[in-house]
């Protein structure tokens, strides 16, 4: 009797300690940018980090004011959300009200598996093939530019944002459709007034998460965004998002050194972003679900 | 042994939280008899037989005041382990419940884990209980095949038929013909009968006519207290609380 | 009549955008499919790469992925199992326990490249492991916990709790529930989990920049301690490394060609079971 209980107790503690041990991992990423990243604000203010329009890391005196970066990642951010929102949203209200139940076994798996794709198939498929057809249209000095990596983290974000934003609709009760349909409302009718604003949140959710999936993507934008570490001016031009700077720079910045720090700086406001885009999306959607009387 | 007192509640208050959901209930459970607990919906009942097998102990934020004993032992007391608790007081649940595993490894598991080993001996524990729960001829050919591809009043026999396959001396019935159709319940109710030879029981119903079909003693149940216990017939045929002959003549509940 | 007219144009809409997303997607694979397949052959599957990665095969960098890929996931499920049941089967439901749980859900949102940073930190870095398929496995590793923990999650929660009684009513200890009947009811869950993320850990590239990829090594890697080829940031380096553009380019088509069917066969895999379980149970 006392062995039985004896190897319980094991068992018990076994699995708090693995779980506090993966636990440990997921916190030590915090913690770690933390103490990588703050050095750098001994040498630059944190307002003149952010709001710095000069990054020259490497220079003599080296300059670290990510301002063109950070605008770099908004740019590629909000053109990628002008491609994936009205595809992702359209592609789910498809699937949810138009599709019928045979299409929609065929066409929901698809999607998601095109959103295993890996980035860096992306970011060549960009580069070979966008590239050169961009350069030819625009009559540009490069191919290389923020529309083109708007353009393939778009792509890339649709089937995310269809995803979530199909499991929204189907959250969306039958009963409020019948009921439009009762009072003789159209199919579209319903689709636009009662529908849509029923998943709003749900939507909503779907467009933030495709956001912080776009602003935290690496590969694409290093490969096609051209890299410079420039204001951006038009969507037109080369420049360097957050994510492709710590990419492409890392390699060179000697550790330990300012343009290691800022590095991870950079990292620790990435993290800070999807963060808070991750907490506000889970919050919309706890208020979705609520609203609907699902369980939070 | 007419009248032997198997299991006894003594003083039993139950709480969820702050909710108070069983009020000093005292009661006698007689080996070889059947015992039904009957009332509306959220009157106690389901909790209350919970706690004879300690199931209870499982929905966190409770607390139990009183006793309980199962022949001379006080279930709860300090040197006592659920799990021994569960292995002599068995349980059928509202709805069928079988593991996703094939039949012989639902009736074999209960002896596995209290460390049966021998082959021989499982299978022929295996045969005895299916075939007390009467559900033997129906499986004999596919004792191979899921438990999952029975039917629900099957299943529901097989689920008797685990819980008779380890030494277990009280079975707990909690609703178990709620989810069944007519002619399953009516098996049940038989098997029911039947087991009662070797077992105490004590089922919980909603059903007023399964009760005085089945049980030797009824208990009514109201608001988480025990309005009144007795004989089946007597409570059926000259209950003395105004509240149970409300009841049994379906004025409420 | 104008009623019917704005519904018609709206619903063609609709299906212009279902019908963009899958031609754009499915474009991509063709196009990547239709140069790919001209450089296959059997000796670019079972080659070294010669001639300063003009020609040859990509042999070493495909197990170099299969290495690390392994190795991430050896290392997280345990991790990520252990994880999951303590949280759904042991963890007293409390404010601790939900804070863990929401911050376990906002991890599986943090950018990769972040998980790079803290690979080269701490493993390349502080524990010395240098760049090598161990620093790149465990930084892997780390990425795929929150998948792992939140699958395997969602299979046990998905157990229904009757069978859990059922197995104490008889008798049996704790431990001996989830053992014998939990874990096994919730496996064909658990491993679809496993296996979604074992293709998303295959194309990662961010997180190997800095920890365990190589643009060349010699031959096969030989300890857990060396530099990996891997197909991922292959395919990156040989569009952006190299003095041999041109012909780097065709070998990066193969190398995409690879990765991509690998990555979309695995989750081609994971997403047939989880139809199937999902058909079987209603």
């Amino acid at each position: 009797m006392k062995i039985f209980h004896l190897k319980e107790k094991l068992y018990k503690w076994l699995f708090t300690i693995l779980a506090f041990a993966s636990l440990f991992f997921l916190i030590g990423i915090v913690l770690v940018l933390i103490k990588e990243g703050l050095p750098i604000f001994h040498k630059v203010s944190f307002s003149k980090f952010i709001f710095g329009r000069f990054w020259y890391p490497t220079y003599s005196p080296a300059e670290f004011g990510i301002f063109p970066l950070i605008m770099a990642s908004i740019w590629v951010t909000l053109g990628a959300v002008i491609v994936c929102v009205p595809l992702g949203i359209g592609s789910a209200l498809y699937l949810n009200e138009l599709a019928g139940v045979r299409q929609k076994a065929i066409l929901k798996p698809i999607v998601e598996l095109l959103a295993s794709i890996p980035s860096v198939v992306f970011g060549f498929f960009g580069m070979v093939i966008l590239t050169p057809f961009l350069q030819k249209v625009f009559n540009l000095p490069t191919g290389l530019t923020a529309l083109n990596a708007s353009i393939i983290l778009g792509i890339m974000a649709t089937p995310t944002v269809c995803s979530i934003a199909e499991d929204a609709l189907n959250y969306v009760p039958n009963a409020f459709r019948e009921a439009s349909f009762a009072v003789g409302a159209t199919r579209w009718q319903t689709l636009t007034r009662v529908v849509i604003p029923a998943a709003g949140s749900g939507i909503s959710t779907a467009i933030i998460l495709g956001m912080s999936r776009a602003i935290g993507e690496t590969m694409t934008v290093l490969m096609v965004a051209g890299g410079a570490a420039v204001m951006p001016h038009t969507f037109l031009e080369p420049v360097r998002p957050m994510t492709a700077a710590i990419a492409a720079e890392m390699g060179e910045a000697p550790v330990g050194g300012d343009h290691y720090h800022a590095l991870f700086a950079i990292a620790l406001i990435l993290f800070v972003i999807t963060f808070v885009f991750n907490i506000i999306a889970e919050m919309i959607s706890r208020r979705f679900r609520i609203k609907l009387g699902l369980s939070g | 042994m007419d009248n032997q007192v198997k299991m006894r509640a003594q003083n039993v208050d139950f709480f969820y939280g702050k909710t108070q959901a069983l009020k000093n209930v005292s009661l006698d459970i007689y080996a070889n008899k059947v015992t039904a607990m009957i009332g509306p919906s959220g009157c106690g009942k389901s909790t209350f037989i919970r706690l004879f097998n300690r199931m209870n102990e499982l929905v966190p934020h409770t607390a139990l005041r009183g006793k309980i004993f199962l022949d001379d032992l006080e279930i709860n007391g300090p040197l006592v382990d659920a799990v021994d608790i569960r292995r002599r007081v068995g349980m059928v649940f509202q709805k069928p419940n079988p593991f996703p595993k094939s039949i012989f490894d639902n009736i074999s598991y209960g002896l596995k884990v209290n460390g049966i080993k021998d082959k021989a001996f499982i299978e022929q524990k295996v045969e005895e209980s299916l075939k007390k729960a009467a559900i033997w001829g129906e499986v004999k050919d596919r004792l191979g095949d899921s438990a999952l591809k029975l039917s629900g009043g099957q299943q529901q026999r097989l689920c008797i038929a685990r819980c008779l396959a380890v030494e277990t001396e009280v079975i707990l019935f909690d609703e178990p013909c709620a989810s069944l159709d007519p002619i399953s319940t009516t098996k049940i109710e038989e098997l029911i009968l039947e087991l009662k030879k070797d077992y105490s029981i004590i089922i919980v119903t909603h059903n007023m006519q399964q009760a005085a079909r089945v049980s030797d003693y009824t208990g009514f149940f109201l608001l988480g207290e025990m309005v009144e216990f007795g004989k089946t017939q007597d409570i059926f045929t000259k209950p003395q609380d105004p509240k149970t002959e409300a009841y049994i003549t379906g004025r409420f509940g | 009549m104008r009623k019917e007219f704005s519904q018609n144009l709206g619903f063609f809409g609709l299906f212009l955008c279902m019908a963009a997303t899958i031609l754009t997607l499915g474009a991509i694979v063709y196009f990547i499919a239709a140069r790919g397949l001209g450089v296959l052959s059997w000796g670019f599957l079972t080659q070294a790469p010669r001639s300063a990665m003009t020609a040859g095969g990509i042999a070493p960098v495909i197990v170099g992925t299969l290495y690390i890929t392994l190795g991430a996931i050896i290392f997280a499920l345990p991790l990520g199992l252990a994880c999951a049941i303590y949280l759904c089967e042991y963890s007293p439901k409390g404010i601790v326990v939900n804070i863990l749980r929401i911050s376990i859900n906002n991890l599986a949102g943090v950018p990769s490249v972040v998980f790079g940073l803290f690979g080269l930190a701490v493993f390349v870095k502080f524990f010395g492991f240098g760049v090598s398929i161990l620093s790149g496995s465990l930084t892997l590793g780390i990425l795929a916990l929150p998948m792992i923990i939140s699958s395997a999650q969602e299979a046990l929660i998905a157990v229904p709790q009757s069978i859990r009684e059922a197995s104490l009513s008889l008798g049996a200890s704790k431990w001996e529930t989830i053992k014998n009947i939990v874990l096994p009811t919730a496996l064909p869950g658990i491993l679809t989990g496993v296996i979604l993320s074992i293709g998303r850990v295959a194309g990662e590239t961010a997180p190997i920049l800095f920890t365990a990829a190589a643009f060349y090594t010699r031959g096969y890697p030989k300890s857990i301690f060396s530099e990996v080829m891997a197909l991922p940031y292959h395919i990156y380096a040989l569009m952006t490394e190299g003095a041999h553009p041109d012909k780097q380019r065709a070998i990066a088509y193969g190398c995409s060609l690879v990765l991509l069917f690998l990555v979309l066969f695995i989750s081609g895999f994971a997403i047939f079971l989880r139809q199937r379980q999902r058909s079987l149970h209603g």
